[in-house]
């Protein structure tokens, strides 16, 4: 069985979900003997190019194009269907990052393979192909079994681990052959936010809601996520009064994070809200108003004035980082 | 300029989800359903553009008479005419197969989906019907300029945004900042009443995925409190008890 698993590159390099990814595919392999193989679209230097097999990939098929150095969802899609059927691969392996959420529908639709998203288990073939991933924003688990005879799994990032299984470097450079007229959509302007850890990467997040009362007093999130190297997040109705940028909203109808510790300042926890953040694992809330819902779902609450608290707590996290 | 508008029928983000029949089937029991928030940008996206260019935009479900509600609202909202097909949407790719069915020999400009639906959360239909029809397509986009054949549009990707160029025909899914949802006025009400619906039968497919069941997760220990005086010692536990710092 050969699991084919999509390593994406930014700037000729891989993040953490493209290893963990690999680790994923490395560990299916590992259940059912079958081997690994990373396609990587773009060009991405040798060296680098081996940092893939450390986590178990047996072959990597390297795709160089000046054109795919940046994610593009229909050629990356023509790309990785190529090496799919040239691998005979039963399971293809992607994150899913705002690229593999572009990617994984069109990889799918073309292999005429059954999809799931958001995936939070390893497969159990017990009876079926059964994986588990959220729904309802988080509020339940659903488990769903793919049916079809190729199987195209995207996986939520940073939800399993990157596993060291080193394996002997085979590179193999494949043709694109794409054409000019293949590139319909051209990447124009890439703005990255430097500096500042992705909400959606990150193990703390640091959140403020309209209890902080205004823009101007969000030093208080800001001072904490800086001394702990956090993220920082807001809710709904906070981005809607525009006193911060919607890409902070964290929620239902926001963006979804899983941290190590999420810290609430000054949010109720609305069912909304929570949906977005209870898969956190360890969730502190502080608020002023004992009966604020948050306080059910949190593992730590400080009843109080965030104005008061906040201070203290900003504090410690600097005399716990120079300590 | 033709838009088509793919909208889903989902659960009121305030309810409170429960299955039955031993965790196979959400209860829809009391449940309102609203037109999914990120269809409704689409929507109101899709009403700018044609308000500026001149066009239609037409919307499509995949559902059966109950969702018959939320096309009536878009249609009210200001939907030139809408389009259901007859079954229940088992799941994305089967939602997408009927779409594309209905769509390609419709030579629609521009489709828009949403970003992901908030009840299933897969975020699968755009990418799908774009593979399906042989288009290309942008996910995720937080804006849309038409010029001529060719859309500007904006996308979030990870820790940014990007700008792209895509030439039309299109497939993109909105993501919030697209625009501000529209809510009906009487007169759009009124007119919807009398707005073409067409009812389509689907076609046959093979199904790809089957739902096993469904799991609430486990629920919270009690809270651990920690006075305003003490404040200082949360950073403390984080990292003695929690171990989480």
């Amino acid at each position: 069985m050969n699991i084919l698993v999509f390593a994406e590159q930014i700037d000729g390099s891989f993040k953490k979900s493209a290893f963990e990814a690999v680790s994923y595919a490395s560990q299916i392999a590992q259940a059912h003997n079958g081997n690994v193989t990373a396609v990587v679209p773009g060009n991405v230097a040798d060296d680098k190019l081996a940092e893939l097999a450390l986590y178990g990939a047996n072959k990597i098929v390297s795709v160089k194009h000046d054109n795919l150095n940046r994610f593009n969802a229909e050629t990356y899609t023509k790309v990785i269907c190529n090496v799919a059927s040239a691998e005979g691969s039963s399971i293809v392996v992607i994150s899913n990052t705002y690229s593999g959420k572009s990617l994984a529908p069109r990889v799918a639709a073309r292999l005429k393979a059954g999809i799931a998203s958001g995936v939070i288990s390893m497969p159990n073939t017990n009876s079926g192909f059964v994986v588990r991933r959220n729904v309802f924003s988080g509020k339940a688990f659903a488990d769903v079994n793919l049916t079809t005879p190729i199987k195209v799994l995207a996986i939520t990032p940073n939800t399993f681990n990157t596993l060291e299984n080193a394996q002997a470097v085979n590179i193999v450079n494949a043709e694109s052959g794409l054409t000019d007229a293949d590139f319909t959509t051209k990447s124009v302007e890439i703005n990255r936010v430097t500096g500042k850890i992705p909400l959606t990467e990150a193990e703390i997040v640091i959140s403020g809601g309209r209890g902080l009362k205004g823009p101007e007093n969000w030093h208080l999130v800001e001072d904490l996520a800086n001394a702990l190297g956090a993220a920082t997040a807001c809710s709904k109705p906070v981005s809607d009064m525009h006193w911060r940028p919607h890409s902070e909203h964290v929620g239902q109808t926001g963006i979804t994070i899983k941290p190590n510790l999420y810290i609430a300042i000054g949010i109720s926890g609305a069912i909304q809200h929570l949906a977005g953040v209870s898969s956190s694992k360890v969730i502190v809330a502080i608020n002023k108003d004992p009966e604020a819902p948050f306080f059910k779902a949190a593992d730590y609450g400080i009843v109080g004035d965030a104005f008061e608290i906040m201070p203290k707590i900003i504090e410690a996290a600097k005399a716990f980082k120079v300590g | 300029m033709k838009i088509l508008v793919c909208v889903s029928n989902v659960p009121d983000t305030t309810t409170k989800v429960i299955f039955t029949e031993n965790n196979t089937q959400f209860n829809t029991a009391g449940v309102q359903f609203i037109i999914n928030p990120y269809d409704e940008l689409s929507l109101t996206r899709g009403l700018e553009l044609t308000e500026k260019l001149g066009g239609t935009v037409t919307v499509i479900t995949v559902g059966l008479a109950d969702t018959e509600a939320s096309i009536r609202k878009a249609l009210a909202i200001g939907a030139t005419d809408a389009v259901r097909i007859n079954a229940t949407p088992t799941d994305a790719y089967f939602v997408a197969e009927q779409i594309a069915a209905y769509a390609k020999d419709q030579n629609f400009d521009l489709i828009f989906t949403g970003r992901e639906s908030i009840d299933y959360n897969g975020g699968q239909v755009c990418g799908l019907l774009a593979e399906m029809l042989g288009l290309p397509s942008v996910n995720v986009i937080t804006s849309i300029e038409i010029d001529g054949t060719i859309a500007n549009v904006e996308r979030d990707i990870d820790g940014g945004r990007e700008k792209l160029t895509a030439s039309l025909p299109l497939v993109v899914s909105a993501q919030k900042e697209l625009t501000e949802p529209r809510i009906p006025n009487m007169r759009g009400i009124m007119a919807a009443r009398t707005k073409p619906l067409t009812v389509v039968e689907p076609i046959a497919t093979e199904a790809t995925s089957a739902s096993v069941g469904f799991e609430l997760p486990a629920s919270k220990g009690s809270v651990k409190l920690i006075s305003v005086e003490d404040a200082g010692t949360l950073i403390g536990i984080l990292h003695n008890e929690a171990k989480i710092i």
